[in-house]
């Protein structure tokens, strides 16, 4: 009984140490609703998996890699306004995924399992997945650490001294798909942008630097999942939302902190 | 005489089928301090970006010398409020060496010991100012500035212009700057080009500034830059042929 609490914390820990860095980024660049966008896509990708029988991670991530760069597409064509379009795709992609998992008869999914996240069934094989996975977008993180922070602060200057725009802000929608395939399985789909958003937004009040805001939101988030996964524990809440939930009551507490 | 920083030879962009730039020629040569003024819409924006290398032309030539290095000073910054970043680690962005930096913004005429200040804090003349630091630790031949003293009060603007007419002579580099400012432009420049959707006229900045009346009414480095149109635009921006002193060639893209 204790192994899928070691794993359901290890699951959520591997999680929460990418969404720090990469939380930052979603709110330093205003990219909440976007990833909310992909994160409802990968609904989609689950349906996909299901019907080729194919490995449920990889489809996952390429779906969203897939909706991220149509969605840079249409926003350069600029005849709708970015949320206007970040709204009909987000909520289509969710209704495409669940239709499509409804036309599957053979098929019996646990809906809300993959809608908010079912953290204490995960298997030793998921952890191994969420610290491979999450190693390489720890890894991209670091690596591109430093054009993505000039491109967040001035895009076209970034360009002007050199940095690949491009080709950096697919290699960040590839980081947010890998987060989003590994945290499915430990807040679900809906809840992913609340744990990528609430723990940035809480380092804010104690960092001075870029990095120590990352690293403070990989704590916070960290923290969010023992509280949630103790509650869920104990007083049987489900832990996805438990989770959240903790971290959504961190960051009130961070209020209180004087500027 | 040296060759060309940049030369743009009947340049054309447009923007969903809306003309936006026609037949630009121009050409910045090293230690040319070059003005680019025009009202909202005339593509001065536009113009400077594709300088940058950040939009292609649709038509015309581009060139740039291979020894070109460009320090670019944009518009505005806008930094949202989460992020935690000094005025020192913005520099680092660009030059990780501190002495360097500190140096820079010496030379822009910012207390080295204002670096740690989140840059969100700093007032809309030191932001300029921060931003020129930025742009000349690449060691530019070009500095390209769009709007540097915007947002800057009369008092400050004459101090921005002065720093740039001695950041080019301290730096060797030319200058090309966008300016929305009809009359206030700076006395400095070899070259004020009048911009709307195509080149309008270009020359020196006027005699004037040199009369004491202006000199006590604008400050002795902005001068008023009379035009010498020959032809009238309509509320659309689009030229309204007003006589034959107009020349425009095929590539203008109106009569």
């Amino acid at each position: 009984m204790i192994d899928v609490l070691l794993y359901a914390l290890l699951a959520g820990l591997g999680v929460a140490a990418v969404t720090g860095p990469l939380g930052a980024f979603i709110v330093w660049r205003r990219m909440a609703y976007f990833g909310d966008t992909l994160a409802h896509s990968s609904l989609l990708g689950v349906a996909l998996a299901l019907l080729l029988s194919v490995n449920l991670t990889l489809s996952v991530v390429v779906i969203c890699l897939l909706l991220a760069l149509l969605l840079v597409m249409l926003q350069q064509q600029q005849t709708l306004a970015s949320d206007t379009l970040l709204g009909i795709l987000s909520h289509s992609s969710l209704a495409i995924g669940l239709v499509a998992m409804a036309l599957m008869p053979d098929v019996r999914v646990d809906l809300m399992s993959l809608l908010f996240g079912d953290l204490l069934t995960v298997t030793p094989r998921d952890v191994i997945t969420i610290y491979l996975i999450g190693t390489i977008a720890i890894g991209l993180i670091i690596w591109l650490w430093k054009p993505l922070l000039t491109m967040t602060i001035h895009e076209e200057l970034a360009r002007v001294e050199g940095v690949p725009v491009t080709a950096v802000r697919t290699a960040l929608m590839l980081i947010i798909a890998l987060e989003i395939a590994i945290a499915m399985k430990v807040v679900g789909v809906l809840l992913i942008t609340a744990l990528l958003v609430i723990p940035a937004a809480t380092a804010r009040r104690f960092a001075n630097t870029p990095e120590k805001m990352a690293i403070y939101a990989s704590l916070a988030g960290s923290l969010a999942v023992l509280i949630g996964l103790s509650a869920s524990w104990f007083a049987d809440t489900p832990a996805g939302p438990s989770i959240v939930l903790s971290a959504a009551i961190l960051f009130a507490l961070s209020l209180l902190k004087r500027e | 005489m040296s060759n060309p920083l940049i030369q743009l030879t009947g340049v054309c962009k447009s923007f969903r089928g809306n003309s936006v730039l026609s037949g630009i020629d121009l050409t910045v040569m090293p230690g040319q301090i070059i003005t680019l003024i025009g009202p909202n819409g005339a593509g001065k924006t536009t113009l400077v970006k594709l300088v940058l290398g950040l939009l292609k032309p649709d038509a015309g030539e581009l060139y740039l010398a291979s020894n070109l290095c460009i320090g670019y000073m944009p518009q505005k910054l806008l930094i949202d409020p989460t992020l935690p970043i000094t005025l020192d680690r913005f520099l680092a962005l660009s030059e990780p060496d501190k002495e360097k930096c500190q140096a820079a913004l010496g030379e822009v005429g910012i207390d080295p010991s204002a670096g740690n200040q989140p840059l969100q804090s700093l007032s809309g003349g030191e932001m300029q100012r921060a931003l020129l630091a930025r742009a000349i630790l690449r060691k530019p031949n070009l500095l390209v500035l769009d709007e540097p003293v915007q947002g800057v009060d009369v008092v400050g603007q004459e101090s921005l212009y002065r720093l740039i007419g001695q950041l080019r002579d301290r730096l060797d580099c030319a200058v090309l700057m966008v300016s929305h400012d009809l009359h206030l432009v700076m006395s400095a420049t070899d070259e004020v080009i009048c911009l709307n959707q195509h080149i309008c006229c270009h020359g020196h900045p006027d005699q004037v500034s040199s009369n004491p009346a202006f000199i006590e009414l604008f400050g002795t480095k902005t001068a008023p830059y009379t035009h010498h149109h020959n032809h009238q635009h309509d509320l659309r921006g689009d030229v309204v042929t007003a006589g034959k002193a107009h020349q425009h060639d095929r590539s203008c893209g109106h009569d």
